[in-house]
């Protein structure tokens, strides 16, 4: 399980996270809201990435908010950008190989690719470079963290850039890796597709924590919430 | 051969013994073995230290191996290597240079290698440096490379040089005639105090002609990094550099790029990029649980695998 407590962030004088408090535990958890709402930024202080102003997350009771990234992602936690990084030189299948830990067979690199749609022989010895398309790139970010297979898998905007044929392989994807991982997944979306898959919705609406519950009980509400959107008042 | 020099050997060749065709062999200064092929004759120069290749016109799918190694500390030469290859000959030259220096003399190994690119013929030109040895000499390493292609004739030239060489100054010239194509894939490293510096020059004068520099290096520590191009557009024809360097510690790098067109058909292109390992790029190692160091190391690798 995951815990956030009172959980800020600030940048110089912004505050992009407010006292966030949160426990996840289902199977599928999805989190939405506005842009600039600050998803990627609680994805971020998850990781590692960023250290919260103040504030505490736990992961099955232990505290690590002051453990480092690699710490994190060898407990257990992983998280799939929301850019995809690029590497000139590193091929798919070594990315594949640092994800899964271990050097992986040729046979069980392209598992992974074949399960995000990539027709793995084209794709296995190709660099991580500026070749490669945008939405190829977000199913390889995609694939690594299957092979990861941890108990806390976050993906930012996963359905960025997929193609809508891929959309439903793409939900698959997620069940499987859930049947293998009995974790949680935590999906940052804007999707209503992806949305209702989720056990339960987190709203996060100009840095705090709006709305959190059962799928059935906030999407309803969604779009209130963004028709209240503070962008259109002018704020 | 000894431990020292079959393990040197390995390194810049990836041989275990003498190798199989046509080959030559010089340890510590002196050719240690030599021989010839059918197809291939390997002489030794009278008047000067080295030899000529002699690549027989159409000889297909054959290699051959030249390696140098040193030994010896405070040794120095300076080898010519002439390479003549046949017109439509489709050949391999593994050259590569170690030197292993366990005292405290400089030892200096600077090669002249020619190559006469005969008509249609193409060649891949492998060459890796490496240096090691724990005295105070230094390693250092001086090739120069001269380059002749006649009309279209194909060369493809890899060099690496990725550990113990303190110092190197590499130039290379070319001179390409009619649809003759000259491809460069270049990857270097330095550490510690190294210093390398690497020059090209090359002359499109045919038409069609065509050359394509690739050089990405990774410089580490104090060391220092040169790297000047100069591609001359005398013909229709196009000319492509590529360097690309990442940074580290309080390291040095400077890029010297100098493209010429002397034709309006001439189509000439120059990238250089110089930086640090970028930050996203270590963290998301680190989000597959590598450590920095690790991660730093797996960027490396792959950039100049
Ligand atoms: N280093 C920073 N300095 C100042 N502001 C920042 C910084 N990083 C993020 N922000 C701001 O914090 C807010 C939250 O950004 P974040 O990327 O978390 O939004 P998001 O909810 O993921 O948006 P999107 O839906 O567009 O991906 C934004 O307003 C952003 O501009
Ligand atoms: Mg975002």
């Amino acid at each position: 399980m995951l815990e956030l407590r009172n959980v800020s962030y600030r940048v110089e004088n912004t505050e992009i996270l407010k006292d966030i408090n949160l426990k996840i535990d289902d199977r599928f958890v999805a989190i939405t809201g506005p842009n600039g709402s600050g998803k990627s930024t609680l994805a971020k202080v998850i990781a590692g990435i960023f250290v919260p102003t103040s504030g505490q997350i736990l992961l099955d009771g232990e505290d690590i908010t002051n453990l480092s990234i690699t710490e994190r992602a060898n407990m257990g936690v992983s998280f799939a950008f929301q850019q995809p990084v690029r590497f000139k030189g590193l091929t798919v299948k070594d990315m594949i190989s640092m994800a899964a830990g271990e050097k992986l067979s040729i046979s069980t690199a392209c598992t992974y690719l074949s399960e995000v749609g990539l027709c793995a022989k084209d794709y296995i010895n190709r660099e991580i470079n500026a070749s490669l398309s945008g939405g190829e790139l977000k199913r390889i970010e995609i694939a690594m963290i299957n092979a990861r297979g941890t108990k806390l898998s976050i993906f930012d905007e996963p359905e960025a850039g997929i193609d809508l044929w891929s959309f439903n392989n793409l939900i698959r994807v997620f069940e499987k890796m859930h049947e293998r991982t009995h974790g949680t997944i935590l999906i940052i979306s804007h999707q209503e597709r992806i949305l209702d898959i989720a056990d339960k919705v987190i709203v996060l609406v100009d840095g705090r924590v709006d709305t959190y519950g059962a799928k059935e009980k906030v999407l309803p509400g969604l779009l209130n919430v963004n028709a209240g959107c503070r962008f259109t008042k002018g704020e | 051969m000894d431990k020292i020099q079959l393990s040197l050997l390995e390194q810049v060749a990836d041989l275990h013994e003498v190798p199989e065709g046509a080959y030559s062999l010089r340890i510590d200064g002196v050719l240690y073995g030599k021989r010839s092929s059918e197809n291939i004759e390997i002489v030794k120069k009278e008047d000067k230290p080295g030899i000529d290749i002699i690549i027989k016109p159409g000889t297909k799918n054959e290699s051959v191996h030249i390696p140098v190694l040193l030994s010896q500390t405070g040794l120095k030469e300076l080898v010519y290597n002439d390479f003549h290859i046949g017109e439509g000959a489709d050949v391999t030259i593994v050259a590569g240079c170690g030197i292993h220096n366990g005292g405290d003399g400089d030892a200096e190994h600077s090669g002249i290698h020619s190559f006469f690119v005969g008509k249609n013929a193409r060649v891949k030109y492998i060459e890796k440096h490496y240096g090691e040895g724990d005295g105070n000499g230094k390693n250092i390493m001086n090739p120069e490379t001269v380059v002749e292609i006649d009309e279209g004739g194909y060369m493809e030239m890899q060099t690496a040089q990725i550990k113990g060489v303190d110092s190197t100054c590499r130039k290379t010239t070319a001179r390409l005639k009619k649809d003759a194509t000259l491809i460069v894939h270049e990857k270097l490293m330095t550490h510690g105090e190294q210093f390398a510096e690497t020059e090209f020059e090359i002359d499109l004068d045919g038409e069609n002609s065509g050359t394509h520099v690739v050089s990405r290096s990774v410089a580490r520590d104090h060391s220092r990094q040169k790297f000047l191009s100069n591609i001359r557009g005398n013909n229709r024809c196009s000319g492509h550099t590529e360097c690309d360097a990442i940074i580290m510690d309080n390291a040095s790098v400077i890029a010297i790029p100098e493209i010429l067109a002397n034709h309006v058909d001439a189509s000439l292109i120059h990238e250089a990029a110089i930086g640090k390992i970028a930050g996203e790029q270590l963290i998301k190692l680190m989000t597959l649980g590598l450590t920095e160091k690790e991660a730093e190391e797996a960027i490396v690798n792959g950039f100049l695998k």
